[in-house]
């Protein structure tokens, strides 16, 4: 069998990258939820939302690590894959994806320190500035990183000379025309993401009885923010929607699984799109409805994926079905925030087994719609890697063998299923733990914000003690 | 203006490159040494000596590898894919030795674990830069801007030669650091390992001065033709090599790791003045490789705003840790 280095590759960054994601989409909104309790505990002096804070601040430290580690593989990925790419949009993207390196270092050197390890060390106001700057900071770096990926997206600012991008425009370019749907969306995703697994960890403790005033307060915060935020996304999301649209319609087919430019498409609940007949086997849909919500009217023509050749077309069957699953969790999120604000009389909220469990198991959902609506804009622009001007092919590494690119995708996978499994092990016993800090230091243990994982104090491998101290939590 | 703004990155990348060559390498090199260490109670002195200081050194490779992107993208895109291989065990590497390194401290049953762990990630990781080193000077097969070589091009008798030199350089300048930080019978293993070290880095040394001339005719040319004020760095090498011997045969503390980082200094000079103004060898100059100067100049903002902040954090948190680290315990605070 002849190994392809190109799908290889592009498999390896959708690996990689994807195991990435899900911990800075965490951390970041994960980081705004401790400012917020940080900022509740300086106005209340209320010890609930202390615990809070520090609870949720040794997640962060270990999540955060995480994202740190599987961080530096991706500096390296363009060169090492995507050499061709790489070389043609460096005038950009080293910059651009520097500024995110350097804003990341500025955040752990000057503030991550003073959150993880300051609390006893420094006045309460300058540790809640603290807070507040990691939570910024946070989102500057995201704001690079998706500046980098929209301008791939929808590439502006720029002229070709020579089969290499010079920027002629800084403004342009950083503020693409995709820039700033991709940034709220994601923004409000990470949101999401903590939102959802702040609530199901609430939950899990109050399914256990474990300090049950602190998560009680929790859990009724994040509803209250899932209630507004959830209904929210699904609004930008659609706005994004028509962005993507005007841009890259041919990505907009694909979502609708629409084959044919015309009036009336309509809204394909179900389908089983074929690639090679540029037909779907099957269809169940609503009538009309596309047009109606891409374009306000039932009469409004929307593309179809047949206005580019076959070879020009992204995969309609992954982009068509990542979309649904990602719209599904969605309406699934919104059903369970708009459940929660029902069930808050008489406080079944906290007390109802089966609502709680579902909180629980809410918890994966936030990352699965994440990760499936970035295979919708990434496969959705397939050929292209700088859309309408560089294709996949173009940007591969040309020394590149199917066989150099099986074995670091291999490796890698390898590589980040012991960080992966590790780290999550870690996590779970941090959270089983509980929310009293437990603070025995292991011998030898030094403090360092460039090592967040040194905020956790749980061991890995002795026995646990479950202890049930709800009693005595405030 | 875009010659000047070429030369002040190739200061600025040069700088990170030794930084993080003398930074990480003492703590690669104590993880090379791990599974020599005389005991356990040794080897938790051994950590607890970088502990404070190895994360904040690997802040220089993510900043050289983003900054090479943005200021010599040729670098990049011919580097990567040429050493393709190498640079996935060294990131594998490392990956192994940061996890380890974290969980070693959390974990009490399964420590040898961890140590072993920590050993292979500092190892694979050492090896694979000294490669990367020796490839470097062997030079690549480029055609129109692009790598166009094969994938083990970096592996041969050469590249594996200046691997293990690094190795034992790296586990040099570990032995060294650890006399400086570290007391009782840890330090006097640290004295008795010293000596071999040196002699297994000399070795290397020597073969790569005379191998190198061959694999690269523009070195002989230089070396040979060219620039004699050149042989001034391994001249000094040579005499910080002299110093390291005496000064651990004089039981001096803090002497051997200065002189030990003189030996890499001198020699890290004496490469770059073998190549320059070539940053992708056989044929690129620094300005061959550049970016467009505005980007340059984007960059550089920010770098000429970061670097400063990374060096007073660096200093400062080498300066709140120095001292000894005892036997049973860390640095507490």
């Amino acid at each position: 069998m002849e190994l392809d280095p190109l799908f290889l590759s592009r498999l390896q960054f959708a690996f990689v990258v994807s195991f990435h994601a899900i911990f800075p989409v965490f951390t970041i909104g994960l980081a705004s939820y401790i400012a917020v309790l940080h900022g509740l505990f300086y106005k209340t002096a209320n010890q609930a939302w202390d615990r809070l804070a520090q609870f949720w601040t040794r997640v962060f430290a270990v999540v955060f690590g995480m994202g740190v580690v599987s961080g530096i593989v991706m500096s390296f990925q363009f060169g090492t894959n995507w050499s061709n790419f790489s070389y043609a949009t460096s005038n950009f993207l080293g910059p651009v994806l520097s500024y995110e390196v350097v804003t990341a270092f500025f955040l752990e050197a000057a503030f991550l320190g003073v959150l993880l390890f300051g609390r006893h060390k420094v006045p309460q106001g300058v540790h809640l500035f603290a807070a507040i700057m990691v939570a910024i900071g946070t989102f500057i770096s995201s704001f690079w990183i998706l500046s980098a990926n929209s301008w791939m997206q929808t590439p502006a600012g720029y002229e070709l000379i020579d089969r290499r991008f010079h920027i002629t425009s800084w403004l342009e370019a950083i503020f693409n025309p995709s820039f700033w749907y991709r940034f709220a969306h994601m923004g409000m995703a990470s949101f999401l993401t903590g939102g959802f697994v702040v609530a199901g960890v609430s939950a899990w403790y109050l399914l256990r009885n474990r300090d049950v005033e602190a998560n009680k307060k929790a859990l009724s915060m994040c509803l209250w923010l899932l209630l507004f935020l959830t209904p929210a996304q699904a609004v930008i999301g659609d706005f994004h929607g028509l962005n993507t649209l005007e841009h890259q319609p041919t990505k907009v087919a694909a979502m609708e699984g629409n084959w044919e430019t015309g009036s009336n498409v309509p809204l394909l609940l179900f389908a089983l799109p074929d690639q090679e007949n540029q037909t779907n086997r099957f269809e169940i849909g609503i009538p009309s409805m596309a047009s109606i919500i891409l374009t306000h009217s039932a009469e409004g023509v929307i593309p179809g994926i047949s206005e580019v050749a076959p070879d020009e077309q992204p995969p309609v069957a992954l982009v068509f079905w990542s979309f649904r699953v990602m719209v599904g969790i969605g309406f699934l999120m919104i059903g369970v925030a708009v459940a929660g604000l029902l069930m808050r009389r008489k406080g079944h909220a906290f007390k109802n087994p089966l609502f709680l469990k579902t909180l629980v198991v809410m918890i994966v959902t936030p990352f699965l719609a994440v990760l499936s609506g970035w295979i919708v804009t990434e496969a959705g622009r397939a050929p292209w890697l700088v859309y309408g001007v560089m294709t996949h092919a173009q940007g591969l590494t040309p020394s590149l063998t199917g066989g150099m690119a099986l074995f670091t995708l291999i490796g890698y996978i390898a590589v980040y299923s012991v960080v992966f499994v590790v780290g999550v092990y870690y996590l779970t016993r941090v959270v089983r733990n509980g929310m009293l800090d437990d603070s025995n230091e292991i011998d030898g243990e030094v403090e360092r914000p460039k090592r967040p994982l040194s905020a956790a104090h749980t061991p890995i491998d002795d026995d646990l003690v479950e202890n049930a101290t709800g009693a005595n939590a405030s | 203006m875009s010659i000047d703004l070429a030369i002040i990155w190739a200061v600025i990348i040069g700088f990170g490159v030794i930084m993080y060559v003398i930074m990480d390498g003492f703590d690669l090199g104590l993880g090379i040494l791990y599974p020599f260490a005389p005991d356990e109670e040794s080897r938790d002195v051994m950590m607890n000596s970088v502990a404070p200081v190895w994360d904040g050194n690997e802040t220089w490779l993510v900043l050289g590898g983003a900054g090479l992107l943005g200021a010599f993208p040729l670098v990049y895109s011919v580097f990567l894919p040429a050493l393709y291989i190498g640079v996935f065990l060294m990131l594998a590497g490392l990956i192994f030795r940061g996890i380890s390194f974290e969980f070693r401290f959390k974990s009490h049953k399964n420590r040898r674990w961890w140590n072993r762990a920590f050993f292979l990630g500092s190892a694979i990781a050492a090896f694979a830069q000294g490669a990367v080193v020796g490839a470097y000077i062997q030079g690549f097969t480029v055609e129109d801007f692009r790598y166009a070589g094969g994938a083990l091009d970096w592996l041969t008798p050469f590249t594996v030669l200046t691997g293990v030199g690094l190795m034992a350089g790296y586990a040099l300048l570990g032995a060294t650091w650890l006399i400086m930080k570290s007391e009782g019978h840890v330090q006097q293993w640290a004295y008795t390992i010293t000596p071999k070290l040196l002699i297994a880095v000399l070795a290397v040394f020597a073969i790569v001065s005379i191998w190198t001339p061959l694999v690269s005719p523009e070195v002989y040319s230089r070396w040979l033709d060219q620039f004699r004020l050149i042989w001034v760095f391994p001249v000094l090498a040579l005499l910080c090599s002299g110093m390291v011997y005496r000064s651990v045969k004089r039981q001096n503390e803090g002497l051997p790791f200065v002189m030990a980082l003189g030996i890499f200094l001198f020699t890290y000079l004496g490469l770059i003045a073998s190549k320059w103004p070539v940053i992708v060898p056989p044929n690129y100059t620094i300005w061959d490789a550049s970016s467009a100067p505005e980007s340059q100049l984007f960059l550089l903002i920010g770098f000429l705003f970061v670097i400063p902040i990374v060096l007073a954090y660096t200093a400062w948190t080498y300066w709140i840790f120095r001292g000894k680290v005892k036997v049973g315990e860390g640095y507490h605070h």
